[in-house]
């Protein structure tokens, strides 16, 4: 049995490839309940596989991640239990078109948990408020901007009360001047004591925010620490080849 | 080979250049050509235009009432009957499991390449003229042989279209949904199909329009809609061969009023569409 004692998300020597490509070489991290945690590195090091593979929306061909001590990648598992407690927001939001953005949030809990809709409804309002898009209830995904897109795809994945966050790129497509607003957003979740798992470019973001930082290359994490240990005072070559191309 | 490519680039066609085609004609070619086809009839008959349009105001009524709304009927069965097994077979097409996707694109290349009177017969050979059913005759009539028969072709092409359309969805909205804990039925007709429905209409309409002009095969298999009414009226007259073109003329222009509109929708929800997307 799990206890909030144990890392919620355990990875052990978790391996993955597509075809002879091995896009994860042996990856091992354990994260702690309501850690924030930011995983960096150079494009194509399996950042986005990585943190696709602990809610199973790509599988593993070696290895374990376990889940609040459930292994994710077990076959008899069913993977909507696990998916309601690993909330994920995408690059592109991803969000329903054909859905307002209060109807987007309110989707998956009435349908998938089955609440009831005046309750939801409720907590759907109360998440657009903490998201800062009070009178954004009736819009179409088409009428946003990205960053409040963004926002709305937060409040979905919390609309499902997740224990975990998964955030894949979150900024990347975004204009610079709305990545903030979804910065502060998850900076919130994070000092709410949500545990949350990003894949990020934002070196500024990691530092302020992360408990921990992971930098992976080329399938293997290389480097792990504080993000003050790891921004400061890098001791792998290739971290501190990546941090000074791009800081 | 690179001389290829742009064979192969080309989209597929699925008959909609019928419906473009037809879309196209303009009103003025169609009074031209209303011009032209008595007068080319007449130049050398003993019957006079003024008689052999007597004779269709005659008929006029009855071919309408009695033919052509049986052709309607026809259709718009066959077409319900087609999208219901369409939507149906579609989705096979679409299945994670290998066995019912090969069921459903061996059943789909069959029924669309096959010629549609080819199918009427084998519908109307292949069931009997009526059932037993608790010691009770229920009969089988042709003409429901003929509903089914082109509803095959139909559910084929609109299985096309149901597959073409829920793979038009980006595979992000299925992550979306899968990592929100929806079920993939769930996935299917509440996130994925509500978004391609509108994408689906135009080639629906399309294949409708299609369906209906196809309806007078039907009077092969004896079924009485307006091919063969119009042909039993001549019968009637006495068989004289003025009167062809003008029957068979008003048969034109009664199914051309009734799938230009049609296809004139078509082409401009498709473009609608194609601009909101």
């Amino acid at each position: 049995m799990w206890s909030p004692t144990q890392p919620i998300v355990a990875m052990k020597d978790v391996k993955k490839s597509y075809g002879d490509f091995d896009v994860l070489k042996g990856i091992s991290m354990d994260i702690m309940k309501g850690e924030v945690v930011c995983i960096i590195g150079p494009s194509g090091s399996g950042k986005s596989t990585l943190i696709r593979c602990i809610n199973a929306l790509n599988d593993i061909q070696h290895g374990s991640i376990t889940v609040e001590g459930q292994e994710v990648h077990d076959p008899g598992l069913d993977k909507r239990i696990l998916r309601r407690k690993v909330g994920m927001v995408f690059q592109q939001y991803n969000l329903f078109p054909h859905k307002t953005a209060l109807q987007n949030i309110m989707m998956a809990p009435v349908k998938v948990l089955k609440e009831p809709r005046a309750e939801v409804e409720e907590r759907a309002r109360a998440l657009l408020k903490k998201v800062r898009l009070e009178g954004k209830e009736n819009s179409y995904p088409g009428e946003l901007s990205g960053g409040q897109q963004q926002r709305v795809a937060i409040a979905r994945s919390l609309a499902m009360r997740p224990d975990i966050m998964l955030f894949d790129e979150v900024t990347a497509a975004l204009d610079p001047e709305t990545v903030k607003e979804v910065l502060v957003t998850i900076k919130e979740l994070a000092a709410d004591g949500m545990t949350c798992i990003l894949v990020t470019h934002e070196m500024g973001f990691a530092k302020e925010v992360a408990d921990k930082v992971y930098f992976t290359d080329r399938g293997l994490i290389v480097e792990e620490g504080h993000p003050s240990e790891i921004f400061t005072n890098p001791k792998d070559p290739r971290t501190k080849a990546f941090l000074s191309q791009i800081l | 080979m690179a001389v290829l490519l742009p064979l192969r680039a080309a989209p597929q066609m699925d008959g909609f250049s019928l419906t473009s085609w037809l879309a196209n004609i303009k009103w003025w070619q169609i009074g031209l050509l209303l011009l032209i086809w008595p007068v080319h009839a007449f130049a050398q008959g003993a019957v006079t235009v003024n008689d052999a349009l007597a004779v269709l105001y005659k008929w006029a009524p009855f071919l309408v009432l009695n033919g052509f709304l049986f052709n309607v009927l026809i259709s718009v069965l066959s077409m319900a009957l087609g999208t219901g097994l369409g939507v149906l077979v579609g989705l096979t097409l679409i299945s994670k499991w290998y066995a019912l996707r090969l069921i459903g694109n061996t059943g789909t290349a069959f029924f669309r390449n096959a010629p549609w009177l080819v199918l009427l017969f084998v519908v109307l050979l292949a069931f009997p003229f009526e059932f037993t059913i608790f010691g009770m005759r229920v009969p089988f009539p042709g003409w429901i042989k003929a509903v089914i028969g082109l509803s095959l072709p139909v559910a084929a092409n609109i299985a096309i279209v149901v597959r073409g359309a829920i793979q038009s969805v980006p595979s992000a909205q299925w992550e979306a949904a899968e990592s929100l804990s929806f079920t993939r039925i769930q996935t299917l007709w509440q996130i994925i199909i509500p978004q391609c429905i509108k994408r689906m209409i135009p080639p629906w309409m399309n294949w409708y329009a299609i369906l209906t002009m196809a309806t007078p095969l039907c009077s092969i298999l004896g079924t009485e809609e307006m091919v063969t009414l119009t042909r039993q009226a001549m019968e009637a007259e006495g068989n004289k061969p003025e009167f062809l073109m003008p029957f068979y003329g008003f048969v034109l222009v009664l199914f051309f009023l009734y799938c230009y509109p049609i296809a004139k929708l078509t082409v401009r929800l498709e473009r609608k569409f194609a601009v909101k997307l």
